[in-house]
């Protein structure tokens, strides 16, 4: 047991893929910079600088994928992935089937996600939803320093592709980048969740199963399901609710897909009542994903969600506004009596 | 070569000296705490973009990149609303929805867009329609070096010759695409590149307002007169690094508190035994210590090459003075009175289940 940053956390189990199998590589914009420790380690070979060519070298991973090594692509943030959309919506998804499953793409995308630090509607989104709705595309968002490096384990030895997302406002390294963080004139301890920034990671490390939902929180009235950050505004909102005698469960989900399914009916017909929280669109994405999925296991519930309804302003207060803060999942809740 | 015609060293050093001014006031704000996010200044540019600007008025529209305040001031934006947007206010120029990467200022037809090479389909978009509904209009698009290596900028450049349309393409070439050093991912000659596309080619030294003046004179009334698009390519230098607080900055200005925090998890990881072989290892020092001198070099001897520093020597030093007294004042104002309507910050956001 070691205790880690979560980018600290990502960088040690990719570090730790690429020392078990020379075919792991990694590469993306300033990854030589970002990832130095990695650079340090492995030689600009397997750490590589790309161009601000998104669309190309994201392709290139899958290429690469299908001939022999094991790329980890790294798109800066997720908000850039939209210029290399073609990558996964038609190639990436998609050429494990056409091969007649005669080949598998063993590529991970690396990408940061999420706000709540103030970066403005083009570099604070998550696209989770979005991402996860093409076939064979894993999808996970880890919300503490040990699922992230059990899942970036595992997802660099998987054969199939993974989208790996990193929570900004959990990853030191882009609170330095993005938010500044640098500057002493300003502190993000009080809207970083703490145990999700860091904690404890079990060694030597084991892969994490894709599609593992982690009860975070047991409860007996409602079921609050989420992943990455919103898992700990969630965690947050059921302390609040305690005082009002509502006792929460809290479920994190871990990946968009893999759904653990299993888990989020057993929470919900426990509760009868759910209430959804996500950091993505809501439309077209996991809140919809998960009514469809208790229709059609004839679950009643009451259903509730808590997503980002439309861009996400850059004023401070505006953006917590329109993200699923703890107030916004609190009033879901009781809205639901 | 004396000074091209048309052209007016007053109001080409006013401008520069307004851009500078607004964005070292929001470099402040930044150090301060007081804007959140990233900041990717101007500072540099402003050779570029008054030289460029001179030649647009009215409604000639602007594709935009991350660095946008300096065009939008040069523009003639209400510079107060831009640094309460750039604050996050919501009574800034775009009522807090954009922040400084996205300003949009209804009174100028202007795009800003954070995805790097954006500005060129955008202008192209506006070429078209300037080109049936306006004709005589031009858009530009601006771009930094870095964003040559984006498909879509490439595509734009040929539909732009394809279609013989009233754009021009300015490329801000300061040799660093994001922390990464151009030429490192960079393949040929970017001129000869933008060349091949068929586009009508100059090249200038960005630091010097009136050549820029000059080719981009040159390449705006060709294609207002329907004889197709230009590319400029014009030197510049970026003091700030890519973004306030750039790790590469923070590594030259303190080297030793940088080399303190960077330097032992680094030396961990080259000791691990597992890892690359020898030579690995050895090819990264030498990759950093590369990308370290020629950041040492650009920030000491490019440095020199600045634009305002230049644009002096073409006016008396009353003019000089005149000028810079007078813009001093009015930037002095916008950004204490921003100042004062955000009031004090020490964070961003709102803190955990905090009601504002």
């Amino acid at each position: 047991m070691t205790v880690m940053k979560y980018g600290q956390a990502i960088d040690y189990a990719l570090g730790e893929a690429m020392a078990r199998d020379d075919c792991v590589v990694t590469w993306g914009e300033d990854v030589r910079l970002i990832h130095r420790d990695l650079l340090a380690r492995f030689g600009p070979e397997r750490v590589r600088d790309t161009p601000i060519s998104e669309a190309a070298f994201l392709y290139a991973g899958i290429g690469a994928a299908m001939t022999g090594l094991r790329p980890v692509v790294e798109i800066m943030l997720i908000d850039f992935l939209p210029v290399a959309w073609a990558g996964i919506a038609n190639a990436a998804s998609k050429f494990r089937d056409f091969s007649g499953g005669h080949w598998e793409v063993p590529l991970v995308v690396r990408a940061g996600c999420g706000g709540w630090y103030t970066d403005g509607g083009q570099h604070e989104q998550t696209f989770w939803g979005q991402v996860s709705a093409h076939p064979n595309i894993n999808v996970v968002c880890p919300s503490t320093p040990a699922d992230a490096a059990g899942l970036m384990l595992t997802a660099v030895q998987s054969d199939e592709v993974v989208v790996f997302l990193e929570h900004q406002l959990l990853s030191e390294q882009w609170i330095d980048y993005l938010a500044g963080g640098s500057r002493a004139t300003v502190s993000f301890d009080h809207l970083v969740p703490a145990d999700g920034a860091e904690g404890d990671v079990p060694l030597p490390l084991e892969p994490l199963p894709l599609g593992q939902a982690a009860v975070r929180r047991e409860g007996s009235d409602v079921a609050l399901v989420s992943l990455g950050v919103g898992a700990h505004r969630c965690l947050e909102a059921a302390n609040v609710l305690t005082a009002s005698g509502i006792e929460a469960s809290v479920l994190d989900l871990r990946s968009v897909y893999p759904l653990d399914k299993n888990a989020v009916l057993e929470q919900v017909r426990k509760t009868g009542r759910v209430v959804v929280v996500d950091e993505d669109y809501i439309r077209g994405g996991l809140t919809g994903e998960i009514a469809a999925l208790l229709l059609e296991a004839g679950v009643t519930t009451r259903y509730a969600r808590v997503a980002v309804e439309g861009t996400i302003p850059f004023a401070p207060h505006l953006e917590y506004a329109a993200l699923p803060n703890a107030e916004r999942i609190v009033t879901a809740v009781k809205g639901l009596e | 070569m004396g000074l091209p015609l048309g052209f007016d060293a007053a109001s080409a050093y006013r401008a520069m000296v307004r851009m500078r001014l607004v964005e070292e006031a929001l470099a402040q704000a930044w150090a301060d705490g007081l804007v959140p996010g990233e900041y990717h200044s101007g500072i540099g540019e402003e050779g570029i973009n008054a030289g460029v600007l001179s030649h647009l008025s009215g409604r000639d529209s602007m594709a935009l990149d991350h660095r946008n305040t300096s065009p939008l001031v040069g523009r003639g934006t209400d510079i107060k609303l831009l640094m309460l947007e750039v604050m996050g206010s919501e009574d800034g120029l775009n009522r807090g929805w954009a922040g400084h990467m996205h300003l949009m200022d209804p009174g100028i037809p202007a795009a800003a867009d954070g995805i790097v090479g954006a500005s060129g389909p955008l202008a192209v978009g506006q070429a078209i329609a300037n080109a049936q509904l306006h004709p005589g209009r031009v858009a530009v698009a601006f771009h930094g070096e870095a964003a040559m290596n984006q498909g879509m900028l490439m595509e734009s450049y040929n539909m732009a010759v394809a279609w013989n349309l009233p754009v021009l393409f300015v490329c801000k070439d300061n040799k660093w695409s994001i922390t990464t050093y151009s030429a490192d991912v960079t393949g040929g000659d970017l001129v000869e590149r933008a060349r091949s596309f068929g586009l009508a080619v100059e090249k200038v030294g960005g630091d010097r307002v009136e050549d820029v003046y000059r080719a981009a004179g040159r390449l705006i009334a060709r294609a207002r007169n329907g004889q197709g698009p230009g590319f400029l390519s014009a030197s510049c230098h970026r003091p700030g690094g890519h973004f306030e607080g750039d790790p590469i900055v923070r590594l030259l200005r303190n080297p030793r508190g940088q080399a303190e925090e960077w330097g032992p998890p680094m030396i961990r990881s080259a000791r691990e035994k597992t890892g690359g072989n020898r030579s690995d290892r050895v090819a990264a020092v030498k990759v950093l210590t590369k990308r370290g001198a020629r950041a040492a070099w650009d920030y000491t001897v490019r440095a020199r090459m600045d634009p305002l520093r230049r644009g002096r020597r073409l006016l008396d030093q009353a003019a000089v003075e005149r000028i810079e007294t007078f813009e001093r004042q009015e930037v002095e104002q916008a950004i204490t009175e921003a100042r004062a309507a955000v009031g004090p910050r020490s964070t961003f956001g709102v803190a955990r289940g905090g009601s504002q």
